[in-house]
Formats: C-alpha cells, sequence, structure tokens
C-alpha cells in the first residue's frame, strides 16, 4: 500500500493568478477506504480552492469527528485546520471565525457529525448566518463504526446487513431552509461538473452556505437496496439547474449558454450563473425553493443544484457589529479602552 | 474516437518507451529490475538474449532508449539505462551465464551459410541460426571477430576482454572461423554452394578531406577509422606531440582520447558545426573534455600547412551556424581565419559503404550512392540468397541497429531455407500480460515512485585514465549506485488495464493520479485531447480509450506521463484497474520464444524447462 503520492506531477499542468498549480492545493494520500465519495469531494474542494486563486495558508480546514471529518487531512495541507469534537464543528468555527473574518473557513461534515450529535450546533450556525461553507459529506450511515444507518438515511432504505430503515430521515436541505440558510445546495460526489462550481459559488458567498453532498460509502452503503449508493444516486438524481461559477473578470460567451439561463451576482462581484432545466425554477425564492423540494422527494428524485440563493444579507459579523480587523491585529488600546469606556457602557445600560 | 485494442501487441509496446526505441526491443524495465534484486545474471540473459552483447553495449550504445525514457519527461534526466546494462555484464556469474547459453545440436541440418564480415550484425545471426543447426562459415579480415566493435572502439572505453568474451559466446557455439581472410568477391563465395549469404561488412571506407596541402602532408594525416583500426591492431603504437582531429562525432571522440593516450599532449577537436550541434554523445563530449582535449567549435578546416615536406599546422575559418525558422542551418564564415600548430592531423569527418568485391553480374542490384537494394523488413537483397545487415545494409548506424538487423535477417535465413515467405510468414512477437496483484494494495515490483536525481557513473582520475590506452576510463556504477538508478525506473512495462464492467465511475482514480492521466468525458467524436484533465500535449503517445460505461462517458487515459505507481488501482473499490506486467519478446529465428517469456509464462527457468 502507497502511504506517499509521488512528488512528480505533470509537466505542464496549468497554474492559477497566484502562479500555483493544484499541487500546492493537496494533502496527504487519503487513508479512507478505496473508492470513497469523501475522496472526490475533497478533489473537488482543492479544485474549486486553487480556481478561486485562494493562497492556501489563507483558508481554515474544520471538522468534527468521522469519515468526513478526518478527510481534511487530505486536502490543502498548507492551510490552517481545527479537527475539533464529535459535532461541535459549527462552535469552534464560530469562535474562530469571531476572532478573524479575514479566512475563508471550509466546515467539512458528516450525516452523523451534522444530522444526529450535531444537530443543535448545526440549526444555531445557520440560524446565525455566519460566513462559512459548511459540506455535509453525506452517505447515509456510520462508516467509521460499521455502517449503521444514521439519521440522513432514507426511510425505507436497506441496509448491508438486510434491514429496512423504518425511520423518517432528516433532510440537510429542508431544514436549512427552514432556519434561514442563505445559500443551500445539494449535489453529489459523483458529478464534478456541478460540485466545483457550486463549491466556488458557496466559497464566495458571504454569509452561510450549505453544501449537502450526497457521497456514496463503498464499504457499508453501496450494495442494491441502497438509496445512497452510486448507483441510485445515478439513477434519481435531478439537477434543478447547472450551474456555473463566473468570476468577476470573465466574461460570458454565448456558447457557454445552453438553454434558459438566469444570473445571480454575488456580494464579491462574481456571479453565479443557472443554466435551467425549469424555466419555473428562481433560486432566490425561498417559498418556491421548498415547494419544489417537497416535490422531488415525493416524486423520489433527489433534488441537486443550487436550490437556494440569498446573495445580499447581513452576516453574524454584520448582526453583531464585530470588529473587521482580526483579533490578533487589535492593539491592547483598543481591546482596553480604559475606564472612562465601560463606564460609558455601564451608562448605556441603566 | 474508438476504443483501445489492448490485444494488439503494440499498444502496450508503445507505452513501454524505452523497450519501443530500442531497434532490438531489448525488455529494459525487466532487466532493471532484475538488477535492482542483484539477480545480475539474470538480467544479463535477458539483455543477451535480445542484444547479444550487454557488456559492449553498456559502455558504447548510442542509447536511443534514454531520450525516450519516461522519467525524463517528468524528471531532469532519464533513468541510465545503458550503465546499468553494464552493471549486470561487470557482476553476472560467468558459470551461471555458460549453462544457461543454447544448447547447440550436434546432428546438423544440412544448410551451410557463410557470414561476411564478423562484425555485430553477423555475429548475431551467427547467434541465432547455430542452435538451429546450421553450419556456419564467418569470414573476417582480421584475425578476430568483433568488427569494428574491435577496430573502432578503443580499449580504454571497451576492455578487450570484455569484447573477446561476449564474441566469443557466439564463435564457440561451432561457428567455423574463417578469419585472416579478406573475401574480395562475393560471386566466390556464392560459387562455393552455400544456401546463404549474410553481407556485414559495415562501413568501411573512412571519409577524407581534400584541402590544400592534403598530399604533401599525407604521411602526418590519418583516417580516423583506420588510424583507430592501426591502434587497436598495434600496427601503430604512438603519434606526434600535437594533434588536431577534425570532426565531431563519437569517432572524433574516440580519436582525440587515443591519441592523447599515445604521445599527444597536446591534443584538439575541431568541428564546424556549433558545440551543441555535435553528433557526438554528449557524454563523449563531457568524457574528451574532462581528460583535457578542447572541442573548438565553429572552425571549418581551409589548409594544411607543410614545411620541409611535413605538416606544421592546420588553418581554419571560423564560421557562424545560423537556422532558420525550419530548423535549416546556413554556416557563414565570419572572416577570421585561426591557425593550429599540429605534427598530425586525424580525420573523422565520416564514412562511407563500399562493396567494390560485389560484383554487378550476380543478381544484387545496387540503389541510389551505389548502395545495394535491401528490403527494410526481410533484409533480403535482390539476389534471394544474399541478406545484408548492419551498417552494410543502409549506411553507418549502430551496435544496436546491427544487432536487430542480425535477428530479423536470421529469421529471414530461416525462413527462406524452409521454404517460406521471408515476408509473409515472419513471426507474431511474443507477449505476456500478467497481474502483479499480490494482496490488497500489494503488487510485485516497487510501485513508489522515488525521486533521486540520476545518479553519477564513477570514472578514474584523469591522470590514471590517460596512463595507457587499455586501461577502462569509467569505472561505472557500485551495486548500490545501481540499485538506486535503478528504482529511479518508472516500470513502464507494468500497464494499466482497465476493465469498463467493473467500474462504478467513483473518480477516484483521476482524484489521486499524480499526473492526472485519467479522465472520464463523453466520447462523442470531438477531439478528447482537448477535454482532458491535464493538457494532452505529447501526440507521440496514445489515449488510452475505454468503451462507452454506465453513464455515457468513457475512461480516457493519456499515457503521455503515467508513473505507473498503481495508485489509480490502489484507489480503485472494484479492481477495475489493475496493474499488469507486458513482457513483449521479439520472436527469434526458428520461431522460438525467447526463454525469458518461457521462464515468465511457467515460473520455471530456461535451463530447467530444457531439461
Amino acid at each position: 500500500m502507497s502511504f506517499i503520492k509521488p512528488s512528480f506531477r505533470h509537466p505542464s499542468a496549468p497554474t492559477n493568478a497566484l502562479g500555483l498549480t493544484t499541487q500546492a492545493y493537496e494533502g496527504g494520500i487519503s487513508t479512507l477506504c478505496a473508492g470513497c465519495g469523501h475522496d472526490s469531494i475533497s478533489a473537488s474542494i482543492m479544485q474549486a480552492v486553487w480556481a478561486l486563486n485562494i493562497p492556501p495558508h489563507r483558508v481554515a480546514k474544520m471538522s468534527g469527528i468521522g469519515c468526513s471529518s478526518k478527510s481534511p487531512n487530505y486536502f490543502l495541507n498548507k492551510a490552517h485546520g481545527f479537527n475539533s469534537v464529535h459535532g461541535r464543528m459549527p462552535s469552534v468555527t464560530t469562535g474562530a471565525n469571531v476572532a478573524n473574518r479575514d479566512l475563508l473557513y471550509i466546515g467539512v461534515s458528516g450525516d452523523g457529525d451534522t444530522a444526529s450529535i450535531g444537530m443543535g450546533q448545526f440549526a444555531h450556525v445557520i440560524r446565525r448566518n455566519l460566513n462559512m461553507t459548511y459540506i455535509v459529506e453525506n452517505n447515509g450511515c456510520y462508516g467509521l463504526t460499521k455502517g449503521q444507518d444514521s439519521a440522513t438515511a432514507d426511510e425505507g432504505h436497506k441496509s448491508k446487513k438486510g434491514k429496512i430503515n423504518p425511520f423518517e430521515s432528516i433532510d440537510l436541505v429542508a431544514l436549512a431552509l427552514e432556519l434561514g440558510a442563505t445559500f443551500v445546495a445539494r449535489s453529489f460526489s459523483g458529478d464534478k461538473d456541478q460540485l466545483v462550481p457550486l463549491l466556488q459559488a458557496a466559497m464566495s458567498h458571504k454569509g452561510f452556505a450549505l453544501l449537502d453532498v450526497v457521497s456514496p460509502c463503498v464499504t457499508f452503503n453501496n450494495h442494491p437496496g441502497s438509496t445512497k449508493s452510486y448507483d441510485y444516486t445515478r439513477e434519481h438524481v435531478q439537477a434543478g439547474s447547472v450551474v456555473d461559477f463566473v468570476p468577476m473578470e470573465q466574461e460570458i460567451t454565448l456558447d457557454q449558454i445552453k438553454g434558459s439561463t438566469q444570473e445571480v451576482a454575488l456580494h464579491n462581484g462574481d456571479s453565479v450563473r443557472l443554466s435551467k432545466l425549469n424555466d419555473n425554477y428562481d433560486p432566490t425564492d425561498r417559498v418556491n425553493a421548498i415547494k419544489v423540494l417537497h416535490k422531488h422527494k415525493s416524486e423520489d428524485k433527489l433534488l441537486t443544484g443550487l436550490i437556494y440563493l440569498e446573495p445580499e444579507s447581513d452576516n453574524f459579523h454584520d448582526i453583531l457589529n464585530l470588529p473587521e480587523t482580526p483579533l490578533s491585529q487589535l492593539r491592547e488600546n483598543t481591546l482596553c479602552p480604559g475606564s472612562a469606556a465601560l463606564s460609558a457602557i455601564n451608562t448605556g445600560l441603566k | 474516437m474508438k476504443a483501445t485494442d489492448i490485444s494488439n501487441p503494440e499498444y502496450f509496446h508503445k507505452v513501454v518507451d524505452c523497450q519501443y526505441a530500442c531497434p532490438a526491443h531489448t525488455p529494459v524495465p525487466e532487466y532493471i529490475r532484475l538488477i535492482g534484486k542483484r539477480r545480475y545474471s539474470d538480467a544479463y540473459m535477458v539483455n543477451w538474449e535480445s542484444n547479444v552483447f550487454p557488456g559492449v553495449l553498456g559502455r558504447t550504445c548510442d542509447r536511443p532508449c534514454e531520450p525516450a525514457c519516461r522519467r525524463g519527461r517528468v524528471d531532469e534526466e532519464p533513468v541510465a539505462i545503458c550503465r546499468l546494462k553494464r552493471v549486470a555484464a561487470d557482476h553476472k556469474n560467468d558459470a551461471d551465464v555458460a549453462s544457461r547459453l543454447p544448447a547447440i545440436p550436434t546432428a546438423k541440418n544440412g544448410k551451410r551459410i557463410a557470414l561476411i564480415g564478423a562484425g555485430p550484425a553477423s555475429l548475431t545471426v551467427a547467434r541465432d541460426l547455430m542452435p538451429l543447426g546450421y553450419e556456419i562459415d564467418l569470414y573476417d579480415e582480421n584475425a578476430k571477430g568483433g568488427g569494428f566493435m574491435r577496430s573502432q572502439i578503443p580499449s580504454f572505453r571497451l576492455p578487450e576482454e570484455v569484447l573477446d568474451q561476449e564474441v566469443d559466446y557466439v564463435l564457440d557455439m561451432g561457428v567455423s572461423q574463417i578469419f585472416n581472410t579478406r573475401v574480395d568477391s562475393l560471386k566466390g563465395i556464392l560459387d562455393q554452394g552455400y544456401d546463404a549469404v549474410f553481407v556485414g561488412t559495415g562501413a568501411p571506407k573512412g571519409k577524407d578531406l581534400r584541402i590544400a596541402g592534403r598530399e604533401e602532408a599525407d604521411a602526418n594525416i590519418h583516417i580516423g577509422i583506420n588510424w583507430l583500426e592501426s591502434v587497436a591492431f598495434e600496427h601503430t603504437k604512438e603519434i606526434g606531440k600535437k594533434v588536431v582531429i577534425v570532426g565531431g562525432g563519437n569517432t572524433a571522440m574516440d580519436c582525440c582520447r587515443t591519441a592523447k593516450r599515445i604521445g599527444g599532449d597536446e591534443v584538439a577537436v575541431t568541428v564546424r558545426s556549433t558545440y551543441e550541434a555535435m553528433k557526438a554523445s554528449p557524454w563523449e563530449k563531457e568524457d574528451t573534455l574532462n581528460e583535457g582535449i578542447p572541442i573548438l567549435a565553429n572552425h571549418s578546416p581551409k589548409e594544411f600547412l607543410v614545411e620541409g615536406g611535413k605538416l606544421v599546422g592546420m588553418t581554419f575559418s571560423v564560421v557562424e551556424s545560423t537556422y532558420d525558422e525550419n530548423g535549416k542551418r546556413t554556416i557563414t564564415e565570419t572572416g577570421e581565419i585561426v591557425t593550429i600548430e599540429c605534427t598530425d592531423a586525424i580525420m573523422a569527418i565520416g564514412q562511407d559503404n563500399a562493396f567494390p568485391w560485389i560484383e554487378k553480374d550476380i543478381g544484387i542490384e545496387f540503389g541510389e550512392w551505389e548502395m545495394p537494394i535491401v528490403d527494410k523488413t526481410s533484409f533480403q537483397s535482390t539476389n534471394q540468397r544474399v541478406f545484408f545487415g548492419g551498417d552494410a545494409a543502409f549506411g553507418p548506424e549502430n551496435i544496436i541497429t546491427a544487432v536487430a538487423h542480425g535477428h530479423q535477417a536470421a529469421i529471414s535465413i530461416d525462413l527462406y531455407l524452409n521454404g517460406k515467405s521471408v515476408k509473409e510468414e515472419r513471426p507474431e512477437p511474443g507477449t505476456n500480460l500478467v497481474s502483479t496483484k499480490m494482496g490488497i494494495h500489494q503488487w510485485a515490483y516497487d510501485s513508489a515512485v522515488i525521486d533521486d536525481d540520476r545518479q553519477a557513473s564513477a570514472h578514474l582520475p584523469v591522470e590514471q585514465a590517460l596512463a595507457s590506452r587499455k586501461i577502462e576510463s569509467e569505472i561505472g556504477f557500485s551495486p548500490e549506485v545501481a540499485f538506486t538508478e535503478a528504482e529511479r525506473c518508472l516500470n513502464c512495462d507494468v500497464q494499466t488495464v482497465f476493465v469498463e464492467e467493473k467500474c462504478i465511475e467513483c473518480d477516484a482514480c483521476t482524484d489521486i493520479c499524480p499526473t492526472n492521466c485519467i479522465t472520464f468525458t463523453h466520447n462523442d467524436g470531438t477531439p478528447l485531447r482537448d477535454r482532458l484533465t491535464a493538457p494532452s500535449l505529447n501526440l507521440e503517445t496514445d489515449l488510452y480509450v475505454s468503451e462507452d460505461l454506465a453513464t455515457g462517458r468513457a475512461m480516457i487515459k493519456d499515457e503521455d506521463v503515467c508513473l505507473h505507481c498503481g495508485l489509480c488501482a490502489e484507489r480503485c473499490p472494484t479492481s477495475a484497474w489493475d496493474m499488469q506486467k507486458y513482457l513483449y519478446t521479439v520472436t527469434k529465428a526458428g520461431d522460438q520464444p525467447a526463454p525469458i517469456l518461457i521462464e515468465q509464462t511457467s515460473g520455471k527457468k530456461s535451463s530447467e524447462a530444457a531439461a
């Protein structure tokens, strides 16, 4: 078994605006099971951050516990990172984000880390509209503990041992829409053409961005009867829109547009362009998004693509009016403004 | 684009760049792995089967394999294939090798063959036909076999005992040696009733330089290859103090280094081209410079200066090479004239074929440049009984090309003498494709790719090397250095074999591939090379295209910079990728599969199989 990836790369590998090839965005060699969807997501994250021309050291990788949560070890090993307690990634990310809002926060979580032990934290980080990209590597099972059904396992799904799941599943996308998330998308690890632009858009979004990615567990949840297998997902996936992430400086050429399109400008001047499969679908309409999502579910279809986007919103920093300067750069006189300032605050509270 | 047919033996052969580039198609990665395992005799036999002179070639080969080496496309320098070959020859067990040489039948098949010239081409023909029971008469004008390997390659590059041993492996098969005999008439040979005649007489005529002063200074002007031969056979034992060499090929390098060893104190090489455009191999130029011999580029010879009937110097016109956009060179004089004092001058400006001894009325037609018309596949001339090979066939090349010709000519001679078509009934190559899987994520080869730079081959200190023309100047690799160098080999013969039915399109292989060789995309007729994960710029290498998969996409692998690291197969959950070792051998005369192929397919040593 190989533990080290050869150091040779393609001699004419393309470079981004920083002059870096994707090699600068790599991590260690994965120890996840061969064929794990998580590895495809890691590869897509590398591709997206590289294409966004973000220096690797301006990224913070946040995670909890689980197969998904160990995957940040396999990408961007020049980035900051915090592998936190099970289900507590959102709080740690909140703290980090408050301390330094200049980094790009990529949270990687799984269905257990998010929909079970971390459910409370997940709900609250959405409420707070923390500026981060929250990726759920959703395989519907607890792979690290031999594949028990997780809270996102669909009702009626058959486990590898043959047991039918009797419980209703938690749809994280629906939940996020209810809780007021400002960017909600769903994708599939086996479709990088869709996943990479969605990641770019999510990372460029100012506010909380949820990306629920179906990521088959080849070892425990890729059998006939599973509703999170490669085959089942490919058969039931229905892309609501084909997404193209368009950086600010890039002009849109006619041949890129397929079918009816809609362009949504993002906060930083970049935009997300959608080639829509359904003309009536407007991803900026939350009510409609919830409706379409439920409709697909009732038809046994998995709706993917950009489901909802609110480009301009007040995120956690705006709501709490937090200082822009990272904590580490604030001088003592700013942090401890003195007794006069304290008196003013106390007076204000009387 | 149509799906790749991997059952075509040439597809995977081409992936093994070194072997594909070798005229004799020696299975390079196969013997490099054996050297890495210190199985030197086995490595030697793999070579010997294919190229007959591993010890000679390990020192003198023109190395067409090294510029082709895939490592050179991802690393700064290719694997030192040539010097590794020498390690196999230097460290082999002679008794082991001797016991594995082919058995020669005592009952002959009644067919007699004459080989004219005892160089690498003829010796290869003898090596292939003796085990089949042919009687062979080998003619040469010199006292020993070896041809230009003996006469033109100086002993400090190729020690005599190395050459003797490998020539003797062939001669000791019972070849009848008619040496010290110059063949003056091919008709005379044919009249002796030989069933077939092979002409391997090389390109024996060194070119001369007809400029002012040539006749007057004749006593001290030498033709390079003739002079080297004269030194080799000890007719010439010394040369004057100041020697000028004219020419920039490997012969010029051999001449100057020889001159330096037998009396030349001040030796200089002059060449009309630029230093970069010289024909000599880079390593030969390097060795020359290291021995304190200057190479004067852009010097075009003008005149021999003669005083009192003796050569005292040469004048050169300094020239300039310019290239147009098509790479065509124009040489113009700058007007500057340089005079170099010298006592002797050696012309090493090329060599020609010469067949004054072949009569025009014996059915051998001659074409352009007075060269015989020889078929490029069968090496048969227009007289069915007469075959050509080596430099005699198509002009000056090198040893490994002569060996390749010899193998093919031997096949033709055997077919011809068995009443078969020399063109239609040639044997197919031998192939073997077998999985190297040893367990989950375990391979039967060192799949890890090491970062080490190309290892330097050790040389004697210059003053020691220059002491005698018979001391080998290069020491070569030690077993330890050879191991490191062997590990640099990327094992390009371990093929990435893809099975469509097993693929679940999880993308694990595309994600892990260090050089982004693999792409899954729709094979819909639009050019594939534009749509691959990594730029596909090397059009010389093939795309491995699968049949369409379940999603309608196909797997496309650009073979160009695949490291054969096996990571795609390690990360594949369904074993749709497998690392399979491909052995391609050129089948020899008598339709005999190479013993190495028998060993690989039966797991037995050839000696055991024969017993």
